[in-house]
């Protein structure tokens, strides 16, 4: 059993912490909504914090040592990729990328 | 009123429940805590991806300093859809603070686009009742997923790359609402500079500083193009 002290300590920082992006901009910026360095960063770092986390967490979902090379995350991760492409159904890309990746891994080759 | 909002809000439930299943089977199948805690996070978190993010930095037993910056980056996003409802939401009373708390992505697009009338106290009623619903399908499906992630032994080795495709649609969604793809290289790059030179613990946050200094120095050069720009016009 995980300790249960750490996961309500962990769950009260993760509720502030969640909180806190929605409520800021209504205590503190209600006069700055058209200041060009918000919208500098409304505009482009959304993005650019999720291309980093894809980034970095399919980097530790692959095996870059064995004889995948990185290859057991990256075709499924491509296949989100152009399945999402496709239909455009976030559930579905998800389901097939997460199915191919366990399928793989379970596999064990 | 509560029919309508209901049939508002129908899309959002096909999306809540598998996503927030998803998550409540990650959380019982890779952590070893009582499954209820899954449906408490979706009550007093209640954020999608963040979740998701979190079974990871809980199975790592991530430093509450370390959970609060990537809780916090994750979510930023959410600080610049709060800048376009600062209107929409003024005078909302006591229902302010829910509106604001309830502010999901998909929370977010239905209030946005959704056809309004000028009752502005019906509509803000409107708007707090489609921000419940919307809770409460997320909340279910997080229930539904814990319980079955409990009970129906199955072999979930790899589940967790669930997360990984979530952050892959996301990317691929920015990308096509904004039209262009250098913030999302740029953000690559970072964390392949991060994975290069820092340890796992502190990839993330090494990445995230790294492109938002960069993110301020372009806003610095174009600025001081503009005003270059303007003294040589006048």
């Amino acid at each position: 059993m995980g300790e249960p002290g750490y996961l309500a300590a962990f769950i009260a920082v993760a509720a502030v912490a969640t909180f806190a992006t929605r409520v800021i901009p209504f205590l503190f910026f209600e006069r700055h909504t058209e200041h060009p360095l918000v919208r500098h960063l409304g505009r482009y770092l959304p993005a650019a914090v999720m291309g980093l986390l894809a980034t970095v967490f399919l980097q530790r979902s692959a095996d870059w040592s064995g004889t995948w090379m990185g290859f057991d995350a990256l075709l499924p991760g491509a296949l989100v990729v152009i399945i999402h492409l496709w239909r455009r159904n976030a559930l579905l890309s998800i389901a097939a990328g997460t199915i191919s990746y366990m399928a793989i891994q379970q596999a064990g080759l | 009123m509560n029919q309508s909002v209901f049939r508002l809000t129908l899309p959002i439930l096909f999306g809540y429940l598998p996503l927030g299943m998803a998550f409540g089977v990650l959380f019982t199948t890779q952590l070893d805590y009582a499954w209820w805690a899954a449906p408490l996070m979706g009550i007093v978190i209640y954020a999608g991806a963040g979740q998701i993010l979190a079974v990871s930095l809980l199975a790592v037993n991530a430093g509450l300093l370390e959970v609060f910056i990537a809780m916090f980056v994750l979510n930023a996003r959410h600080l610049f859809y709060g800048l376009s409802l600062l209107g929409q939401f003024k005078g909302a009373g006591w229902r302010k603070l829910y509106l604001i708390f309830g502010l999901t992505d998909e929370t977010y697009s239905l209030l946005t686009s959704r056809p309004r009338g000028t009752d502005r106290a019906h509509e803000q009623e409107v708007d707090f009742r489609i921000t419940g619903f919307n809770q409460c399908y997320w909340v279910v499906g997080c229930a539904i997923g814990a319980l079955l992630g409990d009970n129906v032994a199955f072999d979930s080795t790899g589940i967790e790359f669930a997360l990984v495709a979530l952050f892959i649609v996301l990317t691929l969604e920015q990308f096509k609402a904004l039209g262009e793809g250098f913030p999302i290289w740029l953000g690559a790059a970072a964390a392949g500079v991060a994975i290069l030179l820092l340890p796992p613990a502190h990839q993330l946050i090494g990445a995230i500083a790294l492109v938002t200094a960069v993110l301020l120095l372009e806003y610095r050069k174009s600025r001081g193009q503009t005003t270059r720009e303007e003294s040589s016009h006048g």
